[in-house]
């Protein structure tokens, strides 16, 4: 067995990026993410890579734009109102067709809101979250050894798909200590023939994300979209824990999980079969997973540090085949298990008191 | 074994060490532990709290909204977190600095002069390590012996010549629990 090793989150995210191929990161300071421009500018100098503190977000996205048409395994990372200055330089590297990652470690929300956990960056996160049509891949991890893996493996996926990886935590998953072992990691890097390397001995390369002529763009577009299409066949991942029998299916991800896998004890504790199913890629979206759950019949509580953004997503996955109530709390509040086995117990209550059930979400905050 | 603690007390008091010593303590032990910080933008005086979750199973919220254990070395961060205890939990406060609360007769209530011990033993700084080290010699989260291994580890290289003084002040903390 290796070693285990106790890490922050923040520093898992940059260890697995170095592990994974990264050379090239570009960062401005924000809270609570410091630590992973901090811990790069330590290690990525070690690994013959470039650290550098840009004068700005949008500097540092552009920087990255640059890296990336170069074919170097590049990254940048800030929290919400940071990646929201980013989003301009994201969709053009999703145009232009160029690999990245992004790490966003989640604050309270909106403006400048805190630097609390929270989860209300998910439809930036989902839906593209600049102007065009295009998303990006978005990785959720929930525990420190995910922050290590899953952003190793954020490169690979970008490289494979050519378009921006997102890797979405919060500040707890951020802050938090756990110990880790670190696995032995190999990246896998396909040829980039695509790349700005010079043209010597070949015709030269062009990386924009400009088409003057739409049926060009068009075909650009298609393009995109056929790798979305594929990555929702082939990349889609989500963990069940004790859905088998539920009767109540928790849906959570990343710090929500971590509060839900906690109740989910303590219901079936009380009597109650709860059962937490955790997307751990949230675009693509496990829809099939949780669909199948609603074939069986399975009831759905989705909670979020929101006021209710996947539980959209979860929704649109059921298609009204079941019950989805929601529980979230927001502005850097991160619920209490006793707060969720309520709504648990609530649930399962209205399910064996009567056949009629409210179809209508439930918001508490 | 699942123990929730938090320890509150002000920036510059070595809260998030202790946090962390005990976190090392509890590797060395292979038990599973999760560390959480919370202080605001201050870096000196102002409340600073963590949590440690040890356990020998999964943990799943990091977060201890009803903690069983409450380090408290301060009037004001005991008065902030004695009322979250859960019931029959354990409140260990430093009485050079806080009077116990008077509405928790359902909790233990220990009540001992770390700031004076740790002065006594060389170094009023060392007050986190006796407040530390009564912890573990009442509750039992781990041996004392774990935390001294693990402090030089958590201690930075260039502090390890105060290696004896926290050594000291962790012994008579835990002198005092198991008083």
């Amino acid at each position: 067995m290796a070693e285990r090793v106790l890490m922050k989150g923040n520093e898992a995210i940059v260890r697995g990026a170095i592990a994974g191929g990264c050379r090239a990161f570009f960062g401005y300071p924000i809270t609570p993410q410091n630590e992973i421009p901090e811990c790069m500018s330590r290690l990525m100098p070690k690994a013959g890579g470039v650290f550098l503190q840009a004068e700005s977000e949008l500097a540092a996205i552009s920087m990255v734009y640059g890296a990336a048409a170069a074919g170097v395994r590049t990254m940048t990372s800030s929290s919400s109102p940071g990646i929201s200055l980013k989003q301009e330089g994201i969709s053009y590297i999703a145009g232009a067709e160029l690999p990245c990652v992004i790490a966003n470690v989640q604050r309270g929300g909106p403006g400048l809101g805190n630097i609390a956990a929270a989860q209300s960056d998910y439809f930036q996160s989902t839906r593209g979250g600049g102007h065009g049509d295009y998303r990006t891949l978005v990785l959720a991890p929930w525990s420190v050894m995910e922050c290590y893996t899953l952003t190793a493996e954020a490169f690979d996926i970008a490289d494979e798909y050519r378009n921006p990886c997102l890797v979405l935590l919060d500040a707890v998953i951020g802050q938090m200590i756990e110990a880790i072992e670190i696995p032995d990691w190999k990246p896998k890097v396909p040829p980039k023939p695509w790349t700005t390397t010079g043209a010597k001995g070949r015709p030269a390369n062009v990386v924009n994300s400009l088409y003057i002529i739409p049926s060009d763009l068009e075909e650009v577009n298609n393009r995109i979209q056929a790798r979305y299409k594929h990555a929702a066949e082939h990349l889609t991942r989500a963990q069940s824990i004790r859905t088998e029998d539920a009767d109540v299916v928790l849906v959570a991800y990343g710090c929500s999980a971590r509060v839900c896998r906690s109740v989910v004890d303590m219901a079936r504790g009380e009597g109650i079969r709860a059962g937490l199913l955790r997307p751990i890629t949230l675009y693509p979206f496990p829809t099939r997973e949780i669909d199948a759950l609603a074939e069986r019949g399975k009831r759905f509580l989705v909670v979020e540090m929101s006021s209710g953004q996947m539980v959209e997503d979860v929704r649109l996955a059921v298609e009204g085949k079941s019950e989805v109530r929601f529980y979230g709390r927001t502005g850097g509040v991160v619920p209490a298990p006793a707060e969720i086995v309520e709504q648990v117990k609530a649930m399962a209550k209205a399910s064996s008191g009567s056949t009629t059930v409210n179809r209508q979400p439930t918001t508490v905050n | 074994m699942h123990q929730e603690v938090v320890m509150a007390g002000a920036g510059g008091d070595g809260i998030m060490m202790i946090g962390q010593l005990l976190a090392h303590a509890a590797v060395l032990e292979g038990k599973n532990i999760v560390w959480f910080p919370s202080y605001g933008p201050e870096s000196r005086g102002g409340p600073a709290d963590c949590t440690v979750i040890l356990s020998t199973d999964e943990i799943g919220s990091p977060i201890a909204s009803t903690p069983d254990v409450l380090i408290a070395l301060n009037q004001m961060q005991l008065d902030k977190h004695a009322p979250t205890v859960r019931r029959e939990g354990l409140i260990l406060l430093n009485c050079s600095l806080a009077v116990p609360p008077k509405d928790r007769d359902d909790c233990r209530v220990i009540s001992i002069p770390a700031s004076e011990i740790a002065e006594k033993a060389g170094a009023v700084k060392a007050t986190n390590m006796v407040m530390l080290g009564c912890y573990a010699a009442v509750a039992k989260p781990v041996t004392l012996e774990s935390i001294i291994k693990a402090l030089p580890e958590v201690l930075p290289a260039h502090r390890h010549n105060l290696l004896p003084v926290n050594e000291l002040a962790l012994q008579r903390g835990a002198e005092m629990g198991v008083g």
